[in-house]
């Protein structure tokens, strides 16, 4: 069976993302080496932590270019949480980070000031939130078994801005802001919240989209 | 308004859920994978274990339990007790925990909250107070799972917590933990108010009104709860007559302790806050 690459960058926690894909079937190897790459039938880039951080050890160990090189062939990518931001062309995060610019766009901090009812804006968001489709038609997509406005797991205190409207396949609202909480771009499928971590239903995100790209 | 999380923790002491009151006195309650298992299925939206005793012996023993646990269940887990260095942290993250908490080793040292921020990123790193009020009413933090007073007021440290990186806040009142007997209100309400970071309320639970109360009151972010959840369990599995059995639950049974407490499932305590319209997740 054909396995799917886990990119590996010292960051965040790897177990769960494999964890939920081995639970869909998946055969799965993690790893750091841009070698692992060309040979891989899907890959993932998940994370949690600094945009900054994350770039320099993508950039330190090759991976960057592997990652770019592998996504302009078509092939099956999918982001998580700081895998989505990674996507982008520049974060605001400590001044100002170069991404791997694959999608136009930037990744923006919550600004933490009381929202228009004067609740405190908790930054990072820890929460369930929903996510609901901004004009795209879900079926076809890893959410096609899912209803409008599912509850998915979220912790990040930073959001994408893309600058392709057509890109947004979800969206979601933390206080007074509505932003994009997934992407899905020819083979690039990447989320904002943690599909490993929202239980069942975030399962099958994972089952879906494996599916849809002939992995199961 | 956002969504509020109800979080079931696990006290764990060597291979057992335990509780207590004051987090001391602990009684085995049943075996921590089970307990987990079962509080998945019925809507928890994360799970947060804490080893017991771990800070009296300086080691966290919770990483079979979690890497058992991590491979089935598919929501948040927090992971605390005895976490002391950047290594202790790793550990327990490649075992399969969303995130640490630490309590013990953030006041002897608070540069290590700044430390662990940097290498693991602020939303992994939750900081765990343990309050207890004073005669004077002021509220001290405390460690080892409230044996130890630190001289540090809660709401000073909470903050100081936010600023060297944290990105979550678990607040205990000690005085009402395991008793049933509600929320301290006044002492969550002080800690939320002084950060905007999310912050977790514990300690006091004895029914669905006291979860409403300190939502409420107090503004918090999430709930966590143990006795009434375990209560809950233990009756439903007395009846159907299986594993919980095997705890030590005839102080239960007896009923002539923990009368505040209402034994719930989270399928109940979720569905009537719902109910009272406070945001919940419903699955």
């Amino acid at each position: 069976m054909s396995k799917v690459v886990i990119v590996d960058y010292q960051l965040g926690n790897l177990f769960s993302v494999k964890q939920a894909l081995e639970n869909i079937g998946l055969v799965v190897e993690v790893s750091s080496d841009p070698a692992s790459l060309p040979g891989a039938a899907a890959v993932v880039l998940p994370g949690v932590g600094a945009f900054g951080d994350a770039m320099k050890n993508l950039n330190d160990t090759g991976m960057s270019d592997a990652l770019r090189g592998y996504i302009a062939e078509g092939k099956p990518f999918m982001g998580v949480c700081l895998g989505l931001q990674l996507l982008f062309t520049e974060s605001e995060e400590f001044g100002s980070s170069k991404g791997l610019n694959v999608l136009p766009g930037t990744v923006k901090r919550f600004a933490n000031h009381e929202d228009s009812k004067g609740n405190i804006v908790r930054v990072p968001q820890i929460a369930w939130n929903e996510i609901y489709p901004d004009g795209r038609d879900w079926s076809v997509t890893p959410f096609q078994s899912l209803n409008p406005n599912e509850h998915m797991y979220f912790v990040h205190s930073f959001f994408v801005e893309p600058q392709e409207s057509g890109v947004t396949l979800s969206k979601t609202q933390y206080h007074d802001k509505e932003y994009t909480s997934s992407v899905l771009k020819e083979n690039i499928f990447a989320c904002q919240f943690h599909p490993e971590k929202s239980g069942n239903k975030g399962l099958s995100i994972y089952k879906n989209w494996a599916s849809l790209n002939n992995l199961i | 308004m956002q969504k509020v999380r109800i979080i079931s923790r696990l006290d764990i002491k060597g291979p057992n859920v335990v509780k207590g009151i004051h987090l001391e006195g602990l009684r085995i309650m049943g075996k921590p994978e089970e307990f987990a298992r079962h509080y998945y299925e019925d809507g928890a939206d994360e799970l947060f274990f804490q080893d017991t005793v771990a800070s009296l012996y300086d080691r966290n023993s919770l990483h079979d339990i979690i890497s058992r646990t991590a491979k089935k269940i598919f929501i948040p887990l927090t992971v605390g007790g005895g976490l002391r260095s950047i290594d202790d942290i790793r550990a327990v993250l490649r075992a399969g925990a969303d995130k640490v908490s630490i309590n013990t080793a953030a006041i002897k040292d608070p540069s290590f909250i700044h430390e662990a921020a940097l290498h693991f990123g602020s939303s992994t790193i939750v900081v765990a107070i343990e309050a207890i009020k004073q005669r004077d009413g002021k509220y001290l933090a405390y460690m080892d799972n409230g044996r130890e007073e630190t001289g540090l007021e809660v709401v000073e440290w909470a903050k100081k917590v936010e600023q060297l990186g944290a990105g979550e806040i678990v607040i205990t009142s000690v005085d009402r933990e395991g008793t049933g007997e509600g929320f301290d209100v006044e002492l969550t309400r002080m800690v939320s108010e002084a950060v905007t970071i999310p912050v977790i309320a514990h300690g006091g639970a004895g029914s669905t009104a006291d979860i409403k109360e300190v939502i409420e009151g107090a503004k918090v972010d999430a709930v966590a709860i143990a006795s009434i959840l375990h209560y809950g369990t233990i009756r439903e599995q007395s009846l159907q007559g299986s594993y919980a059995s095997e705890g030590n639950t005839t102080f239960m049974k007896s009923g002539r302790d923990y009368t505040k407490i209402t034994p719930l499932t989270l399928r109940e305590i979720k569905s009537e806050l719902s109910r009272q319209g406070i945001p919940i997740r419903i699955n």
